[in-house]
C-alpha cells in the first residue's frame, strides 16, 4: 500500500516544490476519508487545516438564513479545498460538504505556517502554489456574477 | 435560348411544423418539413433564417442531424416578437425558411483528432448536429469530450440527451452549472474551470466553443492555457442578421460577415477583434 509520502507527492499541488520542501509538508499532512454528506469545515470554524483532494467531490456552500444552502462551486479530485489558512484571522468564509466518498490529504495549518515562516522560500513557493488558484477562482466568480445564460 | 428565371434570394419556402418539444420554460424545439419537395442538405453550424409571418424573420441555427432526413430541427428560445412569435408555432402551423446559410463546424478536418466540445446554455443548440456527426463516426476521431455549462440545474438543455450520451463509454461527459441547491450532485462552476480537467491531447485537438460570448472569451482562453493553439479553436459568432446572404452588411464583425465567413470562425482570424465591444 501506498504511504501518505507517496500521495502526497503524486498530488499536482506538489509538483511546484524541492523534494525537500515536500518533506517539510508531508510532516504536516494526515490522511481524512468523508463520507458523503459529512462536513470539511463549516463558515466560521479556524482555518487550521486545509484539504487537497484525492478522490470525491466537495461542495462549497454558503447559507442565508432562512434559505437553502447555496452551492457555489464544486472541487474535485487534484483540487485544495480551504485557502483562508493563509489569511488572518484564518477563520474559513464558507461551508465545505463531501459530495460523495470523499478521499483527501489534511494539511495542519499551524504547522505548515510555522514551517513557511521559518523557510522563506517554502513560504514563497507556497504563496506561487497559491495565488494561480486564488486568482483562477476570482475570475470563475467573475463570470458567475455576470450570469451570462441569462436573458439580455 | 432563354435565361432560367432568376429566383429572388429572399422569398422563403413555406414549411409546416411538424413536431414541437418544450425543452424550457422559455425555448422549444421545432421540426418542421417544407410543403413542396425535399429540404436542403446543411453542415453542422450553419443556420436557417425562419420567418413568421406578418411579425419577421431571425437566424436560427440548425440543431439536428445533419444527415439524411425530411426536416429540419432548430432549437428556439423567446427573446422577442420574433423568437416569442415562431415559439409559439403549433403542429401543423406554417413559417418561412431561408436556407441554410454560413459556414459551419469543421467535423471532416477535425477527423483523426481529439474533439473538445465546449457549450455554454443555448450554445448547445448549434453544436448538437456536430456532435451528433462525431458520435455517429466515432471511430474516426480520437478522445472526444463534451463540456456543457448551463445556469442552473433546471435549466439544462437536451437532459435527456445528455443522460442518453453519458451512457456511452466513448465520449467523456462532464456538466457544470453557474449555482444549485445541495440536491445537485453535479459540478457546480463556470465551464472554462472543466478545461484543465478534461482529459485530451492538447497538441491534437479541435475544439468547438458555443455560447455566449462572454463565456466564449473565458473558454477560449482556458483553452489556449491548456496548451490547444488559437487556429485549432472554432467559436460560432452570433450577429443580427437581415439579408443573411453577405449582401446588406448587417451582421459585419470587424472586416469579416458573420452571415457568409461565419457563423463558425476560427478563433485566430477573429482574436484581435473578438474582445473588442459594439464591433
Ligand atoms: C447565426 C445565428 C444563429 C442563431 N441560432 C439561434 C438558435 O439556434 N436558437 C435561438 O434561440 N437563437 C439563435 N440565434 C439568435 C436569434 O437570432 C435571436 O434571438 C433573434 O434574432 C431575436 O429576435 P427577436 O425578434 O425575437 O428579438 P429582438 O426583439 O430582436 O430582441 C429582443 C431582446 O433579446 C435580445 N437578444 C437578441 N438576440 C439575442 C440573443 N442571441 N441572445 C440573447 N438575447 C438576445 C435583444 O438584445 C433584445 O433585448 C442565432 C443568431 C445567429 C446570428
Ligand atoms: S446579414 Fe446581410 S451581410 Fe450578413
Amino acid at each position: 500500500m501506498k504511504g501518505l509520502e507517496d500521495i502526497l507527492r503524486e498530488h499536482p499541488f506538489l509538483s511546484g516544490f524541492s523534494p525537500e520542501q515536500s518533506d517539510l509538508i508531508v510532516g504536516c499532512a494526515r490522511n481524512h476519508r468523508f463520507n458523503a454528506g459529512q462536513y470539511l469545515f463549516h463558515e466560521g470554524d479556524p482555518a487550521d487545516e486545509f484539504y487537497l483532494i484525492r478522490r470525491g467531490k466537495v461542495a462549497l456552500e454558503i447559507v442565508a438564513p432562512g434559505k437553502p444552502p447555496i452551492v457555489f462551486a464544486t472541487l474535485g479530485e487534484g483540487e485544495i479545498v480551504g485557502a483562508s489558512w493563509l489569511v488572518a484571522p484564518h477563520r474559513t468564509m464558507f461551508d465545505a460538504r463531501a459530495v460523495e466518498l470523499t478521499r483527501a490529504i489534511g494539511i495542519d495549518a499551524a504547522c505548515l505556517r510555522g514551517k513557511c515562516d521559518e523557510d522563506h522560500s517554502l513560504g514563497y513557493e507556497m504563496m506561487k502554489a497559491f495565488l494561480p488558484i486564488l486568482v483562477q477562482r476570482l475570475n470563475a466568480t467573475r463570470l458567475q456574477i455576470l450570469d451570462v445564460y441569462g436573458r439580455a | 435560348m432563354s435565361a432560367a428565371p432568376q429566383l429572388d434570394p429572399f422569398l422563403p419556402d413555406i414549411y409546416s411544423v411538424r413536431d414541437v418539444r418544450r425543452e424550457l420554460p422559455d425555448t422549444v424545439t421545432l421540426e418542421v418539413a417544407p410543403k413542396a419537395g425535399a429540404r436542403p442538405d446543411f453542415e453542422p453550424g450553419q443556420f436557417n433564417m425562419l420567418y413568421a409571418f406578418g411579425i419577421g424573420e431571425i437566424a436560427i441555427s440548425l440543431s439536428g442531424s445533419a444527415g439524411s432526413g425530411e426536416t429540419f430541427i432548430h432549437t428556439v428560445r423567446e427573446v422577442g416578437a420574433v423568437s416569442a412569435a415562431i415559439s409559439k408555432l403549433e403542429v401543423g402551423a406554417e413559417l418561412g425558411l431561408r436556407g441554410p446559410y454560413g459556414a459551419g463546424w469543421p467535423v471532416n478536418a477535425a477527423e483523426g483528432s481529439d474533439v473538445v466540445f465546449v457549450a455554454g446554455g443555448l450554445g448547445l443548440a448549434p453544436l448538437r448536429p456536430a456532435i451528433l456527426h462525431v458520435l455517429a463516426n466515432r471511430n474516426r476521431y480520437g478522445r472526444v469530450v463534451l463540456l456543457f455549462g448551463s445556469r442552473n440545474p433546471t435549466d439544462l438543455l437536451y437532459r435527456d440527451e445528455l443522460a442518453v450520451w453519458r451512457q456511452r463509454l466513448d465520449v467523456d461527459i462532464d456538466v457544470t452549472v453557474d449555482h444549485a441547491d445541495a440536491e445537485w450532485r453535479g459540478n457546480v462552476g463556470v465551464v472554462p474551470a472543466l478545461i484543465p480537467r478534461a482529459s485530451f491531447d492538447p497538441t491534437d485537438t479541435i475544439a468547438f466553443v458555443c455560447g455566449p460570448e462572454v463565456m466564449m472569451r473565458f473558454s477560449v482562453a482556458a483553452l489556449r492555457d491548456a496548451g490547444v493553439p488559437l487556429d485549432h479553436v472554432y467559436v460560432s459568432m452570433e450577429r443580427n442578421m437581415k439579408c443573411a446572404i453577405g449582401l446588406c452588411g448587417h451582421c459585419q464583425f470587424g472586416p469579416t460577415f458573420v452571415c457568409k465567413d461565419g457563423p463558425v470562425m476560427r478563433f485566430d482570424a477573429i482574436a484581435d477583434i473578438f474582445s473588442i465591444r459594439e464591433i
